[in-house]
């Protein structure tokens, strides 16, 4: 074995949530009424389109979910010892992208550094210039030759991604029906081709202050985004869930005290409350350094407490809107007819009001994901939100600002930022308006109603 | 009304007691006085006696709840509990880690924060009802669509695109305002016209959206349909009979902001250089003083708590069924 | 006479091309109140709206001409249009509660119309309203004019609506179910309302309805609609001597009443077809006993057959057809129903002084205040396998009383017996179950059927293993008549009278021995209606069950009930057998209320007007509760609330100091 399998904290909670939604997938294929509105998602062209380009999205994170470490060179006999550098499969698998960094700042298809730097020319006297990339276009030998090989290269890459993209739409076309999908398949594979045939040689998003290839970095936020618009769910969901739907049907004293939790919780600015907690947590991570083996797990385990707050913070919108539905539920008929029976009151909120919040939840879930995407930008800057080790877009935005007063201005990363966190949030949007669409009881429909 | 009032605000106690213990149990409770002077000191300069002195500047050397030390009185109030947090309801906040007096910082601060908050509350109520309004008049149609497109497309966008895309195009391209600072008077113009034009934009995506959801919502309503039964133009049922409605829901989510407007913005503020509560707080978590930090939660669930309140006396002005009692 | 609307070739259709009104005509004569009849779903509404050119969003009117006076209608610009809407036409609609914008003064309201279509504003519109009001019956109109909608009842709000209608002086009043949501004294004060306003300003009505008594009381001219079409049409006095179309017969003899309360009521199979899903042939032919293939194959059309009556039947194609028509076969009728149960009755539920109050809380500490008596010391009791039917308008607590049995509401006092046997707890939940109103709201949307009707047994323990349970499931959706594999559907799958079916099999599944009803068929269509009323009579004959059925709907506990109680404001105000009662009314309450049900025989009846409406239970009038709304007063009855009295019979007792105690 020349690599040890590393399973992180949010490492696992990712499996987990994968499992359950597996499960929830399972559970819903077997009943048509519950199948009915993901059929209805499934007709619309734009949420098809948006979850073609998050399914990329998840795909990159779900690989760079699975980490290992590798062992070092052995030195002697006695026991594998193993970096200290957590690496996950993407990071394998995009290889020379992490690895190639050079000194400083580059534009995107740079072929010289930002910066000027002194060095000897032919003839050994010390002149100050742009100095070649290590990595970047080195195959070239002058800035002239770059246009055409940029150019041969996107053909290139995108005609083999468009192939690929064509056997992918023919060989699911039965799934993929809209023509509009079986188009952004294709556009969607050969963009892919392009970029890896240029990532292989060029820095294509430019390079950072520390000479680290921006889409290398942008892929990685890709990771932490998706960690913190789902895990935080994993909070939020049975706390108002539980506690909306008690609160509802109880009501009583049961109602005044959750009631009295959610309003305190409500009442502190959610900034302010993330904040103090946070810097809560630092202090208790700061003061416990022996508790983590790597740096990569104690930026993990921020990235999992970041959640946990966040969750913790953010799930009295959700448990309003529950315990608002379950009032209203609750004096539905048949809840009443169900009471008639003596049935008890926990068989109650499983059978009868739970699957019939279900949709709320649903659409306040995906609505909230690309609100935890976009927060998470905003915490990190305002200096709560992730390890400053961990890259994310917020961290990524938070390094470059600054960099908005130089002369010319290096823009790249934050653009990189933007536009990546942009992407995925629109996505998630209009998946999301699609979904509320689909689930919303009140849209009137002539479907399924006999 | 006045029965009412008092009840809203004897109700406000418990609430702001349970924001005062939640947050002490955070600062003191989950992480000793100990932890954080070990922390503010660095883990490396750390001796028993720098901490001891570290915590005595700050009056953090005495015991949590009970003060066992102490003379009758001074049981319960020659303790952190009672200084640091019970004192907090008369609004005495205390001094900061750089030895201010929090109230009066907060007192000079609240101006900047207004003068920001204040016309981009107002300016963007004005600009999302009325490009509501435009969706809802042309709803089901390409133009309806588009403004829903564009609302999605600007919701997805980062608030910090607009703000550091804003001083980048604005201030630095065109040198039309200065990029940050500020300073009182009639000059204050030209540092607040571009955060406020930025926070405006900034909210259009999402604001307008929810807006047109009401307005259809209503739209659909049975009242409408007798409206126009008697002959009234659409502009009309629009203005006369949805808005006034849908001015029910949209307080909801509108009047409960009014007071946390005092807060500032954190991003904005903390861009643009407004010497605001917003850029304050932001100091105050970097620099860790707890002290600020709790004071401004205090401050934040007091004001969260008025604009319930005053959101239940707005509903008294639109909507004649509610009677306060 | 000359025609003020005429009305031809209405197609109005979804934007999916479905027609939902599908080529309708018929004209209204100025004076003349034309009535379309027509069940759930038939397009009525749509073709009101139409006319209005008010169609919801996603439904358009595709072709067709509607001419008012000599205005073209279909040819206006909007602009025009608006003119038209408000001034020469105008629209009242089914719920005015939320037909009324709830924020603005009624006054404001009406002001609206007045802007509009007369010039008028300011004190010129102010004295108008007022004037309105008066007109339309509100007292205090000057003091009402400033007031919202919510500070008004029902009836009040549909006054203020025909206010509103009559302030632009239509020539054409388009009512929609103008009575539809109201109670049944307040529906008559409503329609005479509208007749006298007919013959003071000479309007033309168009009224819209599903209930022949209405129609019976109030149209000169009929249109019956069915799926989308005008399957007959009459003067109403030859419609209500000789209906021609199978579905009008039908729908007739679906009416239940006294003279058929020994047979099953002939109801009407199956359910209105799905919109646009009979392309070809009569639509009515799948439900029509009378059909054959013609009827299948070919759309019949409306035809003119004598008297100026129209139908779409190909039974009357010609003249032998008129002739086969006349000879119209009896309806019908099953066998004579078995009475072997009505012999001896021993009391299976008796009920004493039970009390339901609900406390009202106020000021800073939310002390109690006060109490909403819903219920009120009512005593009752109902025989094995007899039907006791609880009658009353909207809020006067009959629901919550039969909530109350089932412990629903905890009640306040009292006690209840079954069987001889003092109910205390829960135990009691297999021995009676409830029916509850609304079909749509009293299936779990998210559960098969064999979850819903596994359910209470599970509760209950009934049936040790899970294959019992299945073949008692079996056997229960036999009785209730649908077939065994709907088990596996969801409720959505259902029309509103098989979900109806569904959770009557839910209450019995624990073989229960009193059912509760709870106006089990306010929400269904009159054909529908009639089948789950014979559903519940044949279960009553087979199982013995007992009923307490809850109802505001007289016709039904005429046809069903043995026994009745008049509930008024928490209290029983009257009781006895159903021929008692209904044949002979003591109370005055009760006489109010029978003479307030429209009729279809419409025969010489006098009608006892009520004044004013419910009072709240939470502050009822001293005295005797009814005292204030009663034509036939005394002082004391404003005093002291009277003893039940018998009256007459036995077993007829009254509550009111017209009857006092005979000393025996």
């Amino acid at each position: 074995m020349t690599f040890i399998p590393v399973i992180l904290w949010s490492d696992a909670l990712v499996f987990l949530l994968i499992s359950a939604i597996i499960a929830a997938t399972v559970y819903v294929r077997k009943r048509p009424h519950l199948r009915l509105p993901w059929q209805r998602v499934a007709r619309s062209s734009v949420a098809m389109v948006s979850m073609l380009v998050l399914s990329c999205f998840l795909v990159i994170g779900l690989l760079d979910t699975l980490h290992y470490r590798v062992a070092l060179p052995q030195a002697g006999s006695g026991e594998k010892v193993y970096s200290p550098e957590v690496l996950s499969v993407f990071d394998h698998l995009v290889g020379p992208l992490r690895t190639h960094t050079e000194k400083t700042y580059s534009a995107p298809f740079a072929l010289h550094l930002y910066a000027k730097e002194s060095m000897n020319d032919a003839q050994g006297n010390v002149v100050r210039d742009y100095p070649r990339l290590q990595y970047g276009g080195a195959h070239l030998d002058d800035v002239s030759q770059r246009a055409a090989d940029v150019a041969q290269r996107t053909v290139g890459g995108m005609l083999a991604g468009a192939l690929v993209g064509l056997l992918l739409a023919w060989s699911l076309r039965r799934h993929l029906k809209q023509r509009a999908v079986q188009l952004t398949l294709v556009a969607l594979t050969a963009f892919i081709g392009a970029l890896v045939s240029l990532a292989a040689v060029y820095h294509v998003l430019g390079t950072d202050k520390v000479g680290q290839d921006v889409l290398y970095l942008s892929l990685k936020s890709i990771r932490t985004g998706l960690i913190i618009g789902t895990l935080t769910t994993l909070v939020t969901l049975p706390l108002a869930l539980f506690l909306g739907v008690a609160a509802g049907y109880f009501r009583g004293w049961v109602d005044d005290v959750i009631q009295y939790v959610y309003t305190v919780l409500s009442s502190i600015p959610s900034v302010l409350l993330i904040a103090a907690a946070v810097l809560i947590m630092q202090v208790t991570i700061d003061t416990h350094p022996e508790w983590f083996e790597t740096s990569a797990a104690r930026a993990d385990l921020r990235l999992v407490a970041l959640c946990l707050i966040l969750g913790l913070t953010s799930w009295t919108g959700l448990c309003r809107l529950l315990r608002g539905e379950t009032l209203k539920l609750r004096e539905m008929e048949y809840i009443q007819a169900a009471q008639a029976f003596g049935v008890s009151s926990m068989r109650i909120l499983s059978r009868h009001i739970m699957p019939n919040v279900m949709h709320i939840i649903l659409i306040a879930l995906v609505m909230d994901f690309s609100a935890l995407v976009l927060a998470e930008a905003v915490l990190s800057y305002v200096g709560v939100g992730v390890d400053p080790s961990m890259i994310s877009f917020g961290t990524m935005i938070n390094g470059a600002r600054l960099e908005m007063g130089r002369e010319p201005v290096v823009w790249w990363a934050l653009a990189s930022a933007f536009v990546f966190m942009l992407v995925l949030v629109l996505a998630a949007n209009l998946l999301a308006d699609a979904v509320r669409d689909a689930f919303d009881p009140r849209l009137n429909r002539t479907e399924g109603g006999a | 009304m006045i029965a009412y009032l008092i009840r809203r605000i004897l109700y406000a106690i418990p609430i702001l007691i349970g924001v005062n213990l939640l947050t002490f149990a955070l600062f003191f409770v989950v992480n000793t006085p100990d932890d954080m002077a070990r922390m503010q000191l660095g883990i490396k300069r750390v001796t028993p006696e720098a901490i001891d002195r570290w915590k005595q500047q700050r009056g953090y050397d005495k015991p949590l709840f009970v003060n066992t030390a102490a003379d009758s009185a001074g049981t319960f109030t020659d303790t952190i509990f009672w200084q640091k947090s019970a004192s907090m309801f008369v609004f005495d906040f205390g001094y900061s880690d750089d030895g201010r007096n929090i109230s009066r910082e907060i007192a000079t601060r609240m101006g900047p924060s207004l003068a920001i908050a204040l016309p981009t509350f107002l300016i963007g109520l004005v600009v999302y009802v009325s490009f509501a309004l435009l969706m809802t008049l042309f709803r089901a149609t390409a133009l309806d669509m588009a403004g829903v497109a564009l609302c999605v497309l600007l919701m997805s966008i980062s608030g910090l695109f607009y703000i550091i895309g804003g001083q980048f195009v604005v201030s630095k391209l065109w040198h039309l305002v200065p990029i940050s600072g500020y300073a009182g008077g009639a000059d204050s113009f030209k540092f607040v016209v571009l955060p406020i034009i930025i926070g405006v934009v900034g909210g259009v995506g999402s604001s307008s959206r929810w807006y047109r959801t009401i307005f259809l919502e209503e739209i659909g309503k049975d009242y409408v349909r007798t409206a126009r039964a008697k002959g009234l133009s659409e502009l009309r049922v629009l203005f006369t009979h949805v808005l006034k409605n849908a001015m029910i829901p949209i307080l909801t989510g509108v009047v409960v902001v009014i007071p946390l407007l005092f807060m500032g913005s954190l991003l904005t503020e903390s861009f643009f250089g407004i010497p605001g509560l917003g850029s304050y707080t932001i100091d105050a978590i970097n620099a860790q003083d707890f002290s600020v930090v709790r004071a401004m939660v205090f401050l934040g669930s007091v004001l969260y708590i008025a604009g319930l309140i005053l959101t239940d006396i707005s509903y008294t002005v639109v909507d004649p069924r509610v009677r306060l009692q | 006479m000359s025609k003020l609307l005429k009305v031809d070739g209405l197609l109005t259709r979804l934007h999916d091309g479905t027609a939902i009104v599908d080529g309708v005509s018929f004209d209204i004569a100025a004076g003349e109140t034309y009535a379309l009849l027509g069940e759930s779903g038939c397009g009525k509404s749509m073709t009101a709206l139409s006319l209005l050119r008010l169609l919801p969003d996603g439904v358009e009117n595709s072709s067709g001409t509607m001419v008012l006076g000599d205005t073209a209608l279909h040819a206006l610009t909007e602009r025009e249009m608006r003119d038209v809407r408000g001034g020469r036409m105008a629209m009242i609609f089914q719920e005015p509660g939320l037909s009324l914008n709830p924020v603005m003064t009624v006054g404001e309201q009406i002001a609206e119309v007045l802007a509009l279509h007369k010039d008028m504003s300011g004190e010129a519109a102010k004295v108008r309203s007022i004037e309105l009001l008066t007109q339309v019956g509100i007292p205090d109109a000057a003091r009402r004019v400033y007031e919202y909608p919510f500070q008004m009842s029902g009836g009040m709000k549909q006054r203020v609506m025909i206010a509103m209608a009559l302030a632009g002086a239509p020539e054409l009043l388009v009512a929609d179910e103008p009575t539809t949501a109201l109670d049944v004294t307040i529906q008559a004060q409503v329609l005479q309302l509208l007749r006298e306003t007919q013959q003071q300003s000479g309007m033309a009505m168009l009224l819209i309805t599903h209930d022949l008594g209405v129609v019976a009381e109030n149209a000169h001219r009929v249109g019956v609609m069915y799926a989308g079409q005008i399957v007959e049409q009459a003067t109403r006095e030859r419609l209500f001597a000789e209906p021609l179309h199978p579905y009008t017969q039908r729908l007739f003899a679906a009416l239940p009443d006294a003279r058929r309360s020994g047979q099953p009521l002939s109801a009407i199979p199956g359910n209105v077809p799905p919109l646009g899903s009979i392309i070809q042939g009569c639509r009515f032919a799948p439900r029509c006993d009378r059909a054959w293939e013609l009827c299948r194959e070919q759309t019949p059309e409306l035809l003119a057959v004598e008297g100026g009556r129209e139908v779409r039947c190909h039974l009357y194609r010609n003249a032998e057809g008129r002739v086969q028509a006349a000879e119209t076969p009896p309806l019908p009728l099953a066998e004579e129903r078995n009475s072997a149960l009505n012999t001896q009755h021993s009391l299976l539920l008796e009920v004493e002084d039970l009390k339901v109050h609900f406390p009202i809380r106020k000021g800073i500490l939310q002390r109690t205040v006060g109490q909403v008596k819903a219920v009120d010391g009512v005593s009752l009791a109902i025989p094995q396998g007899r039907t006791l039917a609880l009658v009353g308008e909207s809020g006067c607590g009959k629901t919550t009383l039969g909530k109350a049995l089932l412990r629903l509401n905890p009640p306040t006092a009292g006690s209840v017996r079954f069987e001889g046997e003092l109910l205390e707890g829960e135990a009691h939940r297999n021995r009676m179950q409830m029916v509850f109103q609304d079909p749509y709201a009293s299936l779990n949307p998210k559960m098969r059927v064999a979850e819903i009707l596994e359910e209470g047994m599970a509760a209950l323990h009934i049936g040790n293993d899970g294959d019992a349970r299945q073949a008692h499931i079996d056997v229960l959706l036999d009785k209730v008549g649908l077939a065994r594999d709907s088990k596996w559907r969801y409720p959505h799958e259902f029309s509103g009278g098989q979900r109806q079916r569904i959770a009557i099999a839910r209450a019995l599944a624990v073989s229960p021995k009193l059912l509760i009803c709870d106006e089990p068929t306010s929400a269904l269509d009159v054909s529908v209606q009639a089948q789950i009323l014979n559903l519940l009579k044949s279960l009553q004959d087979e199982m013995g069950l007992s009923y307490l059925f809850i109802t505001h709907n007289l016709a039904v506990v005429e046809y069903l009930a043995h026994e009745v109680c008049v509930m008024y404001l928490g209290r029983i105000v009257e009781r006895g057998t159903t021929a008692e009662v209904m044949r002979a009314p003591k109370h005055p309450y009760t006489q109010a209320l029978l003479s307030a049900v429209p009729r279809i025989d419409g025969a010489g009846k006098e009608y006892v007007r009520l004044e004013g409406e419910l009072p709240s239970p939470a502050n009822p009038p001293v005295g005797c509760h009814f005292a204030p709304r009663c034509p036939q007063a005394m002082p004391v009855c404003a005093r002291t609330f009277p003893d039940m009295t018998h009256a007459g019979a036995s077993t007829h007792d009254v509550c009111c100091h017209l009857y006092p105690l005979v000393p025996n």
